[in-house]
């Protein structure tokens, strides 16, 4: 109940004014639902009667033209590390919604068990309530649902995309971003909406950053020449100039100057050796190749104490990668850690390994065969119990080796499988992406990316059965196609994507590409924006 | 025709009084009416009746009974009274009968004569006796107002929502009032109280002297007043046998009336209808019956027995052991019509359709009569109207017919209002019929909306005719026939007498999956009724299982609640339960209930996380998680505790748990930050300063910092900190002392395990060029063109580069060459490279 935390603040602050002797009536507004251990809470702290509830069932924030979020950044932890389910109802609410005002989804594909879960709950509401969809012709043709645990490896890796990059560096938070002084070159911050509105971000946000000094420096010329023209102007161009142009100009003027501030604020960081060195590391990693390299260069990441997040992420992306870490550079590594970052994180460590985040390799080929005993256990489960999908996590029974194990991510394999790691010949050109993998400099197709990619190329998850296999989702891959199609052509072209746990920037800029590419428009849901540093401090325990 | 005005009497020069026998009462009553309590609900509802054998000196030795019957004197209910006396009876607007009794308890009864409820009107009242009481009906709901053995008024507004408020008290007053009535004004409910010649106005705060405007001099008591239906007209009999009759505020006179009659009327009620041309008091004495306006004359009725008035919203109702009639000024329309020689249109209408039945000419001449004075919209409407107030289906039909014949010859009459009026005159006569006894007026009817009426059916359990009304005035589902089914399914589970397994089948096979009807609702009642196996089969039928989920708590089905709940995806709603099973269960069993519900006890603990840290650990405990165990201690030593004992001894269990738990990497780490921690309150002990809670790398940096070299260092012994850490931190350290001497000696301790590129960089970061130099001959030939050029020697940086033959660091030199400076180096490089090539 992570409203619970803010809830007792407010608690605290009846009860001190109880103590103070001031009584005064207190209204909590709780967002997206009332929760009923909250009135219990209230109830429990006996100011129960001093407060009034309201809830505010809003579920979703219009980010973007394309982008809705539901602003629960708790989703992840929630759901992914302690398996708690309350947001399900909430994604259900909010795709309910969704379909009420767009007429019914004709095809709906998704992966992962909370994807489905909520997928069920969805259709429940559907049924429950005679909705008034059914006749409608849809207006959004294809709905995709992906739980984030499908692909940690995206989000882990360094953004370089120029909207990724902006919110590693800077956080972009409900879709605005605070800018500095070092940005604004004045003495005070600037908290600047980044949207489709803003139409210099717009046509540099999904470039990779090393395009987008040169478009800047482009830009300016073009602004300065529109600005020259005046000088050969007569009165009355002139007057119309100023009347109808200038103001844009200046608009233009100075939301160029605030991104080459960025641009100059984020090179200044990310243009050193080190950014390169990580970059190069990171890129290892994903192609697996000099992994003892890469092992030393985190160790040496910890040592020095670069920072903790950042090192947690590579120790992540090593894990991953590599099917979790051999048994030497498990307990190494996480010795250097706490060593370096205080012994508190040994929680931390607790977390990532049941989130699947950061395991140990467990010896031996004896893995398959365990592999198999676990997931007949799970299919037996779920074939006897209609709410199968709670049941599987059942403590205790199987234990964590079991369930650490079914997480294994496998992604080399599926990398080989969905040729992630595109093969170059010669430079890749940013300037001219030829696939998704130009969000990472070429290096890397997005796994979450190339999944959607090939669902919708097939319609179906036929011919990925081994890739499902391998996400360890074979339970949790569906297809349901409506039985008459009464879609029109052109809203089968329109996609929405629902990343349940929250999705990146890049992969946001990589589908913007796909969508280009092939002629679909996507609309981006998701439980909130997150990026590697956002996933590890979910993870991470910190003092209180 | 003549023979129709036969009943119609006139009151002054406009108005008619009428009065026609709704049913013939074949009730077979026990006692005489005036020794009973009588109560008669409004709206043509049910008749209460209970001898009153306590007003008697001596208490009767029988146990008096309790009967209600319909309008129509079908018995309903009766019962055996067994409480205590009673003083009035009252219907409440929801049709329940209130009981009020001596002691000032009111016991509150369905129709059926099915105990509901009781309440009391307060201490004062029980110790004082009730003398008086009164039901009356505000738009709030039904009030009870009741006159103490001490003369003090206690009312409350609305029995639904029982708040009791005490009048304040008339000043001397030592006897009870001649008589009294509650007056609804602004929504405020005050009393009006005659105590010989004064009248005094209460209302919640003040009591005031009133005095009737125009009252005739003289008045010694009043003996009876009546305030009208709506609480707008009040009506006062002297003892003079003088009648005044004003607005309920006093302050204007409607008219007076004197009788000459001195002996106190047994009743006194008011008749007229909303827009009534004269409105008039109804009084009655034992054998008389007298109908008194704004006229010199009054009409007079003789009583042949026993009778009571019941006043409605646009007339009286008077009933007797034989016979149940109705008292009302004829209503506009139908006077127009049927007053001798009216050449109202709807008149000659009538007379037109009349003489067209017999085919007589005469029809024409009488249309055209009314055609010719452009009349004919107006007489159709009229005739509607009309028919809308006839009691006799006969003239109700004749009525339309007429009506229907004139619309023919109109061009657009708008259909509506001639088969609405179908439709009610049909809903109106079913309901008049004596087997349901409900004789509602065309205006009460209107007045009490449809909805409520199939309310009043179900109450009188009238399923089918509920059903068919609904069906006939296609009344959307949700409103009408499911709501009449689900009423129907209630009443159904309380037939103790039928098994569960064919009550619930009947349910089922006759609701299906009616949409709007609420499976739960009707389990609810069963479980109301006691049947809880019943409820459950009902609850079966609920397709939304989230609905279930209240009831079966209700009924302690927990863990099937539980179940249900889970299912429905609703985590609120299994909370809620878990909350439930938390109370219900001990907690060995509810835990093991959590066991088998992964859902819920993911959720429990996430709760217990925020509130019950100690349930999380008899969780974790049962469960023998001994890893989860472990982290709850380690959490506990930052959070819970402070000292540095508690928090050891906290680690300590920690480390057990890791150990039962196999991981012994936990348990080492957790053994050392103990031996870390107790260090470190050393440190702070010995050394003052702050190190507590920082990490091991962090408290050695300080001590270097600190200048507690040999301790940093005994330090890193302990820990067995490898020396590439400790390189790289006491470089740090160092560089951020300024310590270069140190640094220089440190460096030349032993074979720098981390290469001597970080000694340039630290250095170039301090901005110290010079010391980096040093360091820069040092670094590793690999690495050497990199420090050269963080020093900025890019001429040397391009020998070694070039001595290297190697390509990227020719760039990389290449790239940090800028302009006229290092044009030489540029050129160089240039060189080098052309002849690499040509070799």
């Amino acid at each position: 109940m992570a409203c619970c935390a803010e809830l007792l603040l407010s608690i605290d602050l009846v009860n001190a004014d109880k103590l103070a002797g001031r009584f005064r009536k207190y209204k909590v507004i709780l967002t997206p639902q009332k929760f009923y251990a909250c009135e219990m809470v209230l109830e429990e702290e006996g100011v129960y009667g001093d407060v009034s509830c309201d809830e505010w069932a809003f579920s979703l924030l219009p980010l973007d033209v394309d982008l809705l979020s539901m602003e629960l950044p708790e989703f992840f932890r929630d759901y992914f590390l302690e398996g708690d389910q309350r947001w399900i109802n909430t994604v259900a609410q909010a795709l309910h919604l969704l379909s009420t005002l767009y007429g019914p989804f004709p095809n709906c594909y998704g992966i992962g068990r909370c994807a489905k879960m909520s997928y069920d709950l969805w259709r429940k509401l559907e049924e429950e309530e005679d909705s008034e969809t059914k006749g409608r012709r849809p207006e959004i043709g294809h709905i995709f649902l992906l739980d984030r645990d499908m692909d940690f490896v995206t989000a882990l890796c360094s953004q370089v995309v120029y909207e990724g990059l902006v919110d590693d560096t800077f956080r972009i938070k409900c879709g605005s971003v605070d800018f500095g002084p070092e940005v604004t070159s004045s003495d005070k911050s600037l908290k600047v909406l980044l949207n489709a509105e803003d139409k210099v971000f717009n046509e540099i946000r999904n470039e990779h950053f090393s395009n987008v000094f040169g478009f800047l420096s482009q830009k300016a010329r073009n602004l300065q020449a529109q600005y020259d023209r005046r000088r050969g102007m007569d009165i009355k161009q002139m007057k119309n100039f100023v009347s109808q142009e200038l103001k844009g100009l200046k608009q233009e003027h100075r939301l160029l100057s605030l991104h080459i501030g960025a641009c100059e604020s984020i090179m200044k960081k990310k243009t050193k050796q080190d950014f390169q060195e990580l970059i190069k590391t990171e890129h290892a990693l994903l192609e697996g190749f000099n992994i003892r390299e890469s092992t030393s260069y985190i160790e040496e990441h910890i040592d020095r104490q670069v920072s903790p997040i950042e090192s947690l992420r590579l120790m992540c992306l090593l894990s991953i990668t590599e099917n979790g870490l051999i048994p030497k550079d498990y307990r190494s590594l996480k010795t250097q850690y706490l060593q370096s970052y205080g012994p508190e994180h040994l929680l931390t460590f607790s977390n990532l390994r049941r989130a699947g985040l950061l395991t140990e390799q467990a010896p031996g080929d004896t893995l398959t065969a365990v592999e198999n005993k676990v997931s007949k256990l799970v299919t037996d489960k779920a074939a006897d119990t209609r709410w199968n999908l709670a049941q599987i996590s059942s403590p205790g029974k199987i234990t964590d080796a079991f369930s650490s194990l079914a997480k294994r991510s496998n992604f080399r394999a599926i990398s080989k499988k969905l040729n992630l790691i595109p093969r170059v010949d010669g430079e890749y050109d940013l300037k001219v992406p030829r696939d998704m993998a130009y969000v990472f400099s070429g290096a890397y197709v997005p796994l979450s990316c190339r999944i959607i990619e090939q669902v919708l190329e097939r319609r179906s998850w036929q011919g990925l059965d081994e890739v499902v296999r391998l996400l360890n989702c074979s339970e949790f891959a569906f297809t349901d196609m409506a039985k008459e199609d009464k879609a029109s052509s052109e809203s089968l072209r329109l996609i929405l994507v629902v990343f349940l746990g929250g999705c990146t920037f890049s992969e946001i800029s990589a589908l913007r590409f796909l969508g280009r590419e092939k002629g679909y428009r996507f609309i981006f849901l998701t439980t909130a924006i997150t990026n590697s540093a956002r996933l590890m401090e979910a993870m991470s325990e910190v003092k209180a | 025709m003549d023979c129709y005005t036969a009943n119609w009497n006139p009151l002054g020069d406009s108005a008619f009084y009428r009065k026609y026998e709704l049913y013939s009462m074949d009730w077979d009553l026990k006692e005489e009416l005036k020794d009973c309590l009588v109560a008669a609900a409004p709206y043509g509802g049910p008749i209460a009746l209970l001898r009153n054998c306590w007003r008697k000196e001596k208490a009767a030795s029988m146990r008096p009974v309790l009967e209600i019957y319909s309008a129509s004197g079908m018995p309903l209910a009766s019962l055996l009274w067994k409480s205590g006396p009673v003083v009035a009876l009252g219907w409440s607007a929801e049709e329940e009968l209130l009981c009020v009794q001596e002691d000032g308890a009111v016991l509150v009864y369905g129709l059926h004569g099915d105990f509901r409820r009781h309440f009391s009107m307060g201490n004062e009242v029980l110790q004082n006796r009730v003398l008086d009481a009164r039901i009356f009906h505000t738009e709030f709901g039904s009030g009870v107002a009741i006159l103490t053995g001490a003369y003090r008024f206690t009312l409350s507004a609305n029995v639904g929502d029982l708040k009791l408020r005490r009048m304040p008290e008339v000043p001397g007053l030592q006897s009870a009032p001649s008589c009294w009535t509650t007056l609804c004004h602004d929504r405020v409910t005050h009393i009006l109280l005659a105590v010989g010649p004064d009248l005094y106005l209460l209302d919640h705060a003040t009591c005031s002297t009133v005095t009737p405007a125009g009252l005739a001099p003289g008045v010694s008591s009043f003996l009876q007043m009546a305030v009208s239906f709506t609480y707008r007209y009040l009506a006062l009999f002297t003892d003079t046998g003088y009648i005044w009759m004003g607005t309920a505020s006093l302050k204007e006179k409607l008219c007076e009336f004197n009788c000459n009659i001195r002996a106190p009327p047994k009743q006194m009620v008011w008749c007229s209808r909303p827009r009534s041309k004269e409105k008039a008091v109804v009084v009655a004495w034992e054998r008389r019956l007298m109908v008194v306006g704004n006229a010199p004359e009054s009409i007079q009725f003789v009583l042949d027995e026993d009778s009571y008035l019941v006043p409605e919203l646009d007339g009286v109702r008077i009933f007797s052991r034989s016979t149940h009639e109705f008292l009302h000024e004829v209503p506009v329309a139908s006077e127009e019509i049927f007053k001798i020689a009216s050449m109202a249109p709807g008149a000659l209408l009538l007379e037109a359709q009349k003489e067209y039945e017999k085919e007589s000419q005469k029809a024409d001449e009488y249309l055209r009569e009314i055609q010719e004075l452009g009349q004919l919209v107006q007489a159709v409407q009229q005739c509607i109207e009309a028919a809308g107030h006839e009691h006799q289906p006969d003239m109700q039909k004749s009525l339309l017919r007429a009506a229907s014949f004139g619309k023919c010859f109109l061009d657009r009459f708008p259909p509506d209002s001639f088969v609405r009026m179908c439709q009610d005159l049909r809903v109106l006569n079913a309901i008049r019929d004596y087997h349901i006894g409900i004789p509602l007026t065309y205006s009460q009817y209107k007045q009490l909306t449809i909805q409520v009426l199939l309310d009043r059916l179900v109450l009188r359990r009238l399923y089918p005719l509920a059903i068919q009304i609904c069906e006939y005035l296609r009344l959307p589902e949700v409103q009408g026939v499911s709501r009449i089914l689900a009423h129907w399914a209630c009443y159904k589970v309380q037939q103790k007498d039928v098994s569960d397994e064919d009550v619930a089948r009947a349910i089922n096979q006759k609701l299906g999956d009616t949409p709007g009807v609420s499976y739960s609702d009707i389990a609810a009642r069963a479980y109301g009724c006691g049947r809880t196996e019943l409820a459950i089969k009902l609850l079966e039928y609920e397709p939304r299982s989230g609905e279930q989920v209240p009831l079966l708590l209700k009924m302690k089905r927990s863990k099937l609640a539980l179940s249900k709940a889970i299912e429905s995806g609703d985590t609120d709603l299994v909370f809620t339960v878990l909350l439930h099973l938390k109370n219900e269960l001990n907690r060995g069993d509810f835990f093991m209930t959590l066991r088998n519900q992964p859902m819920a006890l993911s959720l429990y603990r996430q709760f217990c996380k925020h509130q019950e840290l100690d349930t999380l650990k008899d969780l974790y405990n049962q469960d023998d998680n001994h890893q989860e165990l472990g982290s709850f201690h380690i959490r506990a030593s930052y959070a819970s505790e402070e000292r540095i004992e508690g928090r050891v001894a906290s680690l300590q269990t920690a480390a057990d748990a890791f150990y039962k738990a196999k991981n012994e990497f936990a348990a080492k780490a957790t053994e050392d930050q103990m031996r870390l921690l107790r260090l470190q309150r050393r440190l702070e002990d010995e050394l003052g300063g702050h190190f507590l809670d920082l990490s091991l790398h962090d408290t050695v940096t300080t001590l270097i910092l600190g200048g507690h070299n040999k301790r940093a260092e005994q330090l890193a012994r302990d820990f067995r900190i490898p020396d590439k850490r400790l390189w790289w931190l006491k470089l740090a350290a160092l560089a951020n002392l300024e310590d270069w001497e140190e640094l220089e000696k440190f460096s030349k301790s032993k074979k720098s395990p981390i290469g001597y590129l970080p000694f340039v960089e630290i250095c170039m970061k301090q901005h110290n060029k010079y010391e980096a130099k040093k360091y820069a001959s040092r670094v590793s030939p690999e690495q050497k063109v990199k420090a050269l050029l963080l020093v900025g020697d890019v001429a040397q940086a391009a020998d070694v580069a070039i001595e290297h033959r190697n390509e990227t660091e020719l760039s990389l030199v290449l790239s940090h060459c800028t302009g006229a400076t290092d044009g030489a180096t540029a050129d160089k490089i240039q060189r080098a490279r052309a002849q690499a090539q040509k070799k």
